[in-house]
């Protein structure tokens, strides 16, 4: 949390923004696809970073904050049939309102309650999806109606199914929470979040409300991955509950911690970096997944803040 | 099947799930309360269990109780062994940084996963059960060796508590989860302790997973739902109090026993695990525990 | 892992060495000569790739396993016998983890890294549903081997084809008649509570009621539980039969703690195969389904009136008498579904051959030749039996076996017609733009 030169955070945001829109003219089609979808899920591991590491609050149920945006957006499209913006729109909003719930019960509590609570939720949630399986299709999922995936606006219409589309709707969705981001941690209300993570008891005396604050926290986190969820199926055309499982809920805790808790681009540098290593060792191997957790020891082994929190300890202190 | 008969069968089943996650989640609740760590293998030291039991009954052969026997003994300690190894190598040199630990022990899910699959195979293969006598009740029959599974159980429990709370070993570990630094300055070896607490975590739940096999079938992925069920009973029953952790234990199997008379499955499910969240929200250091320090 | 040698070499195979019968060898010399000079004028020789979307790590790795073996050994069978066009045929295989997420950019992979003609092999529902969105963007043909209804209710897309396994809509309505006729007339169902069971929810008591029997209890299991019992008492105690069909590891634990429920004074018991799919039904604790009786799509056991191209199928894939692996009897195979795989691909032949295929610029005409297949004959490329085709909603319908268990043995005792499992169209994929 530096004081020096925000124009040099700015910079280097914007840089990695404008990076990623060139390499959407050069990267070979795979590859291509292959980032769009991470930009889109490294959403989802910045709205857990934000709680996460901002907070210091391990949540191991965040499924089913990217599941309600998934099925939020998802349903409204098949069953109301509402066009892309409204199921958006949708998709955020019952994000929020879920994670204004769960942070209202959970936040009673604190460290591994806390994860367990939150895991329950999850699972509770989970299991309602399979439960209305009239509506959701249950454990099998819904395809969303490709002739529906097209956003229309004014006179322009993008269809997003075709990949230049979709890369450049994930980047956008990736670029504007990026930012947001930035802005909150650089705010005063992200250094009482932090202020929170550090010693909660003494911001309390600072005169502090610090449950407001941690349910801001919780709400905003919960509403930022229900965009990514919303995104995801909008922009994949898949609704499943295999999204709201206990797998999706440890994967963006995974990729946060890889790439760096409590940095802005850590998340999306952990989400690119476990997806490439999956992507290129099950190439060569079916016993990938070995690879993966010998990664993963290693990297807690000699790196244990992650790639970027490493790299702003030793060297680029002022790394937001 | 009158109401009577169906609550006793709901309840009977209860208890051998009652039993199994007893000392399942007692070993996630020693290395969770001594060492402060959540140990996300500990499923997977459940299914090296049963796996174990699997290959070691098929390597013996002759009468089923002979290699079920031989499987009790055999397949803790090898299970054991390799926790102590991961210990050694990977948690002891993150200091037990809680967030760190939780990364490792993702990898050695991992890891543990796909050498399963790779030399054990992806089927369920069953363990024949040492006896196999049935109990004819009136209504209905009954596994007995099921029955057995719940004494064993309840034998494992009582001597962890006689070790815990009359043995030197026992009040060691004590001392270490009380304040690990003042063990320290009193000369107690917190790191061997350490070493020994997740040994014994994993063998427990190894001891658990060869009671269970016979009535249950080893598979590469059968850890994940222990290992949430364990969570639960740990955090409800409350961090390292066996009393709790066993209350708790029996509290879910029945619950997820018997709701289920009453409700379709998965609602049961449903309103079991908010029942519990709700417990957890309003009483965050579980029924037993004190608040964390 | 991309198996780009491996099923051209034979000391790599896991097969059998006398995996093609005479009679097959013969076929192969006469298919090769007019298809070698047919096809000699041909722009290219490279081989025609095929994306292998398998499930080799996840829930579905027991299935993947078998899968993979039948694939291979009918595509070591179709190349021995000139190929496709007199292109020889390659197996590009990726794990899916049995995820739909990450099937779904399996499916992008072979697009457009791998560069694969089609993609082929799934079996899990959710992965089929999850992928067939990145199908039909990629404009890539996906042929499924999953039994699911997804493929048939027209839910999916126009590259999505289900050609060389029944869909379980149909599969159960064709087995009716026979449990109404022979086991009993009150029946209580026991499935998953989820999709695959709920398939069976739906579509038995209607096929029921229409033979004069009745579904007396529906009961829902969830897919996560690993016990049983505590569900037993809910079956009325006038059922006649237990329809039950339970999938995933936790099966045979199903099927002794009914044992331990009943002892010897049991209703009938009917089930489907995909309950014991790569499971000996000689375990311990499984005696008691002595003479219960099975669907299965194909048989596991040889039958005493096996075809000689059922008898060069089971040679091929390296299967013994007991459906287990040559060599090894306790590695039991997943019979009743992979048939699909070798099926399957000899659909995909005959559609590429049709239309002329030449790469993937005629992937759209290699969808309308499907399309345009209506049956297929029993025969070596059909071992399972002869099937028809509906090209309006790309599914397969054929034979089913329904077998007994008997002295440790599965005997087949009742086959049924392919009219007896049709039904209504619920859609049409060719009003579809492609």
């Amino acid at each position: 949390m530096s004081e020096v030169s925000p124009a040099k955070a700015y910079a280097l945001h914007l840089g990695v923004i404008a990076l990623l829109f060139v390499l959407s003219f050069v990267l070979p089609d795979y590859h291509h696809g292959l980032l769009a979808r991470i930009m889109v899920l490294a959403v989802f591991a910045m709205g857990y970073n934000m709680l996460f590491g901002y907070v210091g609050l391990l949540s191991l149920g965040h499924a089913m904050f990217f599941a309600a945006g998934l099925y939020g957006a998802g349903l409204s499209v098949i069953h109301l049939g509402w066009n892309v913006p409204a199921a958006f729109a949708a998709g955020i909003a019952c994000g929020a309102l879920l994670a204004l719930v769960i942070g209202l019960l959970a936040l009673r509590t604190t460290g591994v309650a806390f994860m367990i609570v939150t895991m329950m939720f999850a699972q509770v949630f989970y299991l309602i999806i399979l439960y209305f399986a009239v509506w959701t299709g249950g454990d099998q999922g819904m395809v969303v109606p490709q002739p529906a995936r097209v956003l229309v606006l004014g006179a322009a219409s993008f269809d997003l199914t075709n990949p230049t589309v979709r890369y450049m709707m994930a980047l956008t969705l990736f670029s504007i929470v990026l930012l947001v981001t930035l802005a909150v941690v650089r705010s005063r209300y992200g250094r009482v979040l932090v202020a929170i993570r550090e010693n909660e008891e003494r911001t309390k005396m600072l005169g502090y409300d610090t449950f407001s604050n941690k349910l801001g926290a919780v709400v905003l986190s919960g509403t930022i991955c229900a965009a990514s969820g919303a995104a995801y199926a909008l922009l994949f055309g898949y609704v499943g509950s295999s999204f709201a499982s206990v797998q999706y809920s440890i994967l963006p805790l995974l990729w946060v911690l890889l790439g760096g808790g409590a940095t802005t681009l850590g998340p999306l540098l952990g989400t690119l970096f476990m997806y490439y290593v999956i992507d290129i060792t099950s190439g060569y191997t079916s016993a990938y997944l070995l690879i993966v957790g010998v990664a993963l020891i290693l990297l807690v082994l000699f790196s244990p803040k992650g790639i970027l929190g490493t790299i702003r300890q030793r060297w680029l202190g002022w790394l937001p | 099947m009158h109401f009577g008969p169906h609550l006793l069968l709901a309840a009977l089943e209860g208890l051998v799930t009652s039993a199994v996650l007893a000392l399942t989640a007692l070993g996630l609740s020693l290395v969770f309360g001594v060492m402060r760590v959540v140990n996300v293998a500990h499923g997977e030291f459940f299914m090296l269990g049963a796996v174990l039991a699997w290959a070691i009954t098929s390597a013996i052969g002759g009468h089923p109780a002979l290699g079920f026997l031989a499987a009790l003994v055999i397949a803790p300690l090898i299970v054991g062994a390799i926790a102590l190894i991961a210990e050694r190598l990977v948690l002891r040199r993150l200091n037990y940084n809680p967030e760190a630990t939780i990364v490792a022990t993702i990898g050695m899910l991992y890891i543990i996963q796909q050498l399963a699959l790779t030399f054990y195979g992806p089927e369920a293969r069953p363990v024949e059960p040492p006896f196999s006598y049935r109990i004819l009740l009136p209504w209905f029959g009954y596994s007995g060796y099921k029955l057995s599974i719940i004494a064993a159980s309840a034998l494992l429990l009582l001597a962890t508590w006689l070790v815990l709370t009359r043995t030197k070993i026992g009040l060691v570990m004590r001392a270490t989860q009380y304040d690990s630094e003042t063990a320290q300055a009193f000369g107690i070896p917190v790191g061997r302790v350490y070493g020994g607490v997740f040994a014994l975590g994993a063998m427990l739940a190894a001891i658990a997973a060869v009671l269970i096999v016979p009535i249950s079938q080893a598979h590469y992925l059968m850890g994940q739902d222990p290992l949430l069920l364990s969570f639960i009973v740990v955090i409800i029953g409350g961090l390292g109090s066996l009393r709790g952790t066993v209350v708790a234990a029996v509290l879910i199997g029945l619950s997820d026993g018997i709701i289920s008379v009453f409700f379709s499955p998965t609602l049961a499910k449903i309103i079991a695990t908010l029942l519990v969240a709700m417990v957890l929200v309003f009483r965050p250091q579980g029924l037993f525990g004190t608040a964390s320090r | 892992m991309t198996d780009k040698n491996g099923f051209f070499d034979l000391s790599k195979s896991t097969l059998s060495r006398r995996t093609v019968l005479k009679g097959l060898a013969a076929g192969a010399g006469l298919a090769m000569a007019p298809g070698f000079v047919r096809y000699s004028q041909a722009q290219s020789s490279a081989p025609i790739k095929i994306g292998f979307q398998s499930h080799r790590t996840g829930i579905g790795a027991a299935y993947g396993r078998w899968y993979e073996k039948t694939s291979a050994a009918a595509v070591k069978a179709i190349n021995d016998a000139g190929g496709i066009s007199g292109r020889p045929v390659e197996l590009v295989i990726e794990d899916d983890g049995t995820d739909p997420a990450r099937g779904a950019e399996v499916v992008a992979k072979f697009a457009k890294q791998h560069k694969t003609d089609i993609v082929f092999g799934t079996l899990f529902s959710h992965v089929v549903i999850g992928s067939a969105p990145a199908a039909g963007e990629n404009k890539i043909p996906y042929f499924v081997v999953s039994e699911g209804h997804h493929v048939a209710s027209t839910k999916l897309n126009r590259y999505v084809f289900q050609p060389g396994i029944t869909d379980v809509k149909s599969q159960i309505q064709s087995m009716a008649p026979w449990i109404a006729a022979n086991a009993g007339k009150k029946v209580t169902q026991i499935f998953p509570d989820f999709a695959f069971g709920y398939d069976h929810r739906d579509y038995l008591p209607p096929a029921l009621k229409a033979q004069g029997a009745d579904v007396i209890a529906q009961i829902a299991i969830p897919p996560t539980e690993s016990s049983f019992t505590k569900y037993f008492p809910q079956i009325p105690a006038e059922t006649e039969v237990i329809y039950h069909v339970m999938v995933g590891p936790a099966v045979l634990t199903f099927v002794k703690e009914l044992g331990e429920f009943y002892g010897s004074n049991r209703p009938q018991l009917f089930g489907f195969m995909d309950s014991l799919e790569a499971t000996d039904i000689n375990s311990p604790g499984l005696e008691f389904l002595d003479g219960s009786h099975f669907w299965e799509g194909s048989p596991r056991y040889a039958q005493a009136d096996d075809s000689a191209a059922q008898k060069a199928y089971r040679a091929a894939v390296g299967i013994d008498d007991n459906g287990a692996a040559v060599g090894d009897p306790k590695d039991v195979s997943t019979a009743s579904h992979m048939f699909g795989c070798w099926e399957t691909l000899y659909v995909v032949k005959k559609a590429m051959e049709d239309a002329g295929y030449k790469g993937p610029e005629d992937r759209a005409k290699l969808v309308e030749a499907t399309e345009a297949l209506t049956e297929f004959a029993e025969g070596p490329e059909h071992p399972q039996g002869a099937k028809t085709f509906n090209g309006k909603i790309h599914q397969c319908f054929g034979i089913q076996n329904i077998s007994k268990v008997e002295g440790g043995k599965l005997k087949v005792v009742h086959k049924t017609k392919i009219e007896d499992g049709l039904y209504e169209a619920e859609g049409d994929y060719t009003t579809q733009a492609l």
